[in-house]
């Protein structure tokens, strides 16, 4: 941010920012800037992403869903706000009135956070560090607080359980999330989100899923991680509506309600991001190699449409993942409570473990034997190229195969036919 | 990274500031423009419609102590992984047999606590 800043000061206002005393207000100012832009945008992803999901819900049922307010219902969310805003902000007065009153507050500023690292295209995020990975990792943990506190606070039983709930999955799967995040980062070599984008290509082959059988296992794996910890289905356990009423916020109404579910449809861009950064390649332009980025760099000549042109991919991605986790949500059932554990702590912890091991087995003997001249994606035409492909194939037929041959086999079995005409 | 006024953590504290100020600004407008009629029943914690029964203040299933102390343990033992993932060309074989080791030590851990039944959720 800062040199952009710089050159800014020395184009547009004439004036060298080291000497400038004026510099430290456009600091300022850009550094207020950001940190609103960002709640703002955190906020209108939420807001966007709530009416389209009601919408796909919608059609998944063969229903409508919200069509009344603006051009077919985008604008349903300022509605829902305003709404929200004018509601009795009640406070039970049995419960801990502080803390009740400070829960949402973690759960915001720690979704607020996320977004200062996370990359959005080329050359675009608020700040860059070289610890970016492990900061949003540690950030995501101020919504467990939130949670607990407004378990505890409550003073409900149903906050009391469903908080509880929520923390012990969330914890849960922050381990195997941790782990399997590893994976890409010992591909990439570095924990900077920009750095570990940088590893990976334009093309679908150069991404990190399809670079090596392990950051195959590990992006499915690590897609599940996330949804538990956003609380998405079929992790939906901590707000199951049919048996903790709402969960940790059964006592909140009105805006400090809204708040959380802010927090949840605005972590549906934070889940996708980061996974699009890890294993689908970030921003990275097909056609525009790491080489052909370099002499840009070297030269100071990197073209204003690169700029856009990456944001749009990065975009493009984020946008199909949150299409995914909409479309997971309104087809697969809640799992129990036994099973979500289960699954994380008995599958989940020593598959991210073993997996963990055996990328760094491949990529300490590639780095042993080839150097670094084996990073990075294999021309098709070698035999390093030749056996990825064969895997991939493989890896890629054998469950499609299987999948609809039990598709076909239920269809059979119940006598059903398949409808399409809904669309 | 060279140090810089706008440097790489500033705008973290910023963000923290302004998306905390922004949050309580909401709930102060719903302070001024939302209704404030309390009554006995509105102000009782919701249990579905019946009177409600007792304090929420009460113990609940020690399991979940369980998973925090799982948690903290495997957690920690994750973080100590990362700075070796980010430096594991430079360590070579030595360091990968090093994390190897740790790693059979952990999956142990977790063996006996599997053993130990703390994994099982229905007791």
């Amino acid at each position: 941010m800062q040199e952009t800043l710089d050159r800014l000061i020395r184009e547009v206002l004439h004036e060298d920012p080291q000497v400038w005393a004026g510099s430290w207000v456009v600091y300022a100012a850009a550094l207020l800037a950001v940190g609103f832009g960002l709640t703002v945008f955190g906020a209108l992803v939420a807001g966007l992403t709530s009416w389209w999901e009601r919408r796909i819900a919608a059609r998944m049922q063969s229903r409508i869903g919200p069509n009344r307010v603006g051009p077919q219902g985008t604008l349903q969310f300022l509605a829902d706000a305003l709404k929200l805003i004018v509601k009795e902000d009640l406070v039970p007065p049995e419960s801990d009135q502080m803390l009740f009153r400070i829960a949402p507050y973690f759960v915001m500023t720690g979704f607020a956070l996320t977004f200062v690292v996370l990359p959005f295209g080329y050359h675009l995020s608020a700040t860059r560090m070289n610890v970016g990975l492990f900061y949003l990792i540690a950030v995501t943990a101020l919504v467990v607080v939130g949670i607990m506190l407004s378990g505890w606070a409550s003073n409900s039983k149903w906050a009391l359980f469903g908080g509880m709930r929520a923390a012990a999955q969330v914890v849960s799967y922050e381990i195997p999330g941790g782990m399997l995040a590893l994976v890409p980062i010992l591909m990439a070599g570095s924990l900077d989100l920009h750095e570990i984008i940088r590893a990976q290509g334009g093309f679908p082959w150069d991404w990190f899923v399809f670079q090596t059988p392990w950051g195959f296992i590990a992006f499915f794996l690590f897609f599940a991680t996330q949804l538990a910890e956003g609380n998405r289905t079929p992790f939906d356990l901590p707000e199951a509506e049919s048996e903790l009423v709402a969960g940790y916020m059964t006592e909140y109404s009105g805006i400090r309600f809204g708040y959380y579910f802010l927090a949840e449809w605005g972590n549906l861009w934070v889940m996708s991001a980061v996974i699009s950064t890890l294993f689908l390649g970030g921003w990275q332009v097909p056609f525009v190699s790491a080489e052909t980025l370099a002499g840009w760099e070297a030269a100071g000549t990197v073209p204003v449409a690169f700029y856009g042109v990456s944001t749009a991919v990065f975009v493009t991605k984020v946008v199909v993942l949150m299409n995914v986790i909409i479309w997971v949500r309104w087809t697969l059932p809640r799992i129990r409570v036994d099973q979500m554990m289960s699954v994380c702590w008995k599958y989940l912890v020593p598959i991210g473990m073993g997996l963990v091991l055996l990328a760094a087995l491949t990529e300490v003997l590639s780095f042993q034997l080839f150097g670094d001249a084996a990073k990075g994606p294999a021309p098709l035409g070698t035999p390093r190229g030749a056996l990825h492909l064969a895997f991939f194939a493989v890896a890629g037929a054998v469950p499609t195969v299987l999948f609809f041959r039990k598709i076909f086999r239920n269809i059979r079995l119940t006598g059903d036919r398949i409808d399409l005409t809904n669309w | 990274m060279s140090p810089s006024p706008v440097g790489p953590y500033l705008p973290l504290a910023v963000t923290l500031l302004v998306s905390g100020l922004m949050a309580a600004a909401l709930p102060v407008l719903a302070h001024f423009l939302g209704p404030r009629r309390a009554s006995k029943v509105k102000s009782e914690s919701f249990e579905c419609g019946s009177v409600s029964e007792g304090s929420a203040r009460q113990r609940f299933a020690v399991k979940f102590y369980v998973v925090a102390l799982l948690f903290i343990v495997f957690d920690i033992e994750t973080v100590f992984l990362y700075p070796w993932a980010v430096n594991f060309k430079a360590l070579g074989w030595f360091g990968y047999a090093e994390v190897a080791a740790f790693a059979a030590t952990l999956l142990v851990g977790l063996a006996y606590v599997w053993k130990k039944g703390a994994l099982e959720w229905e007791t």
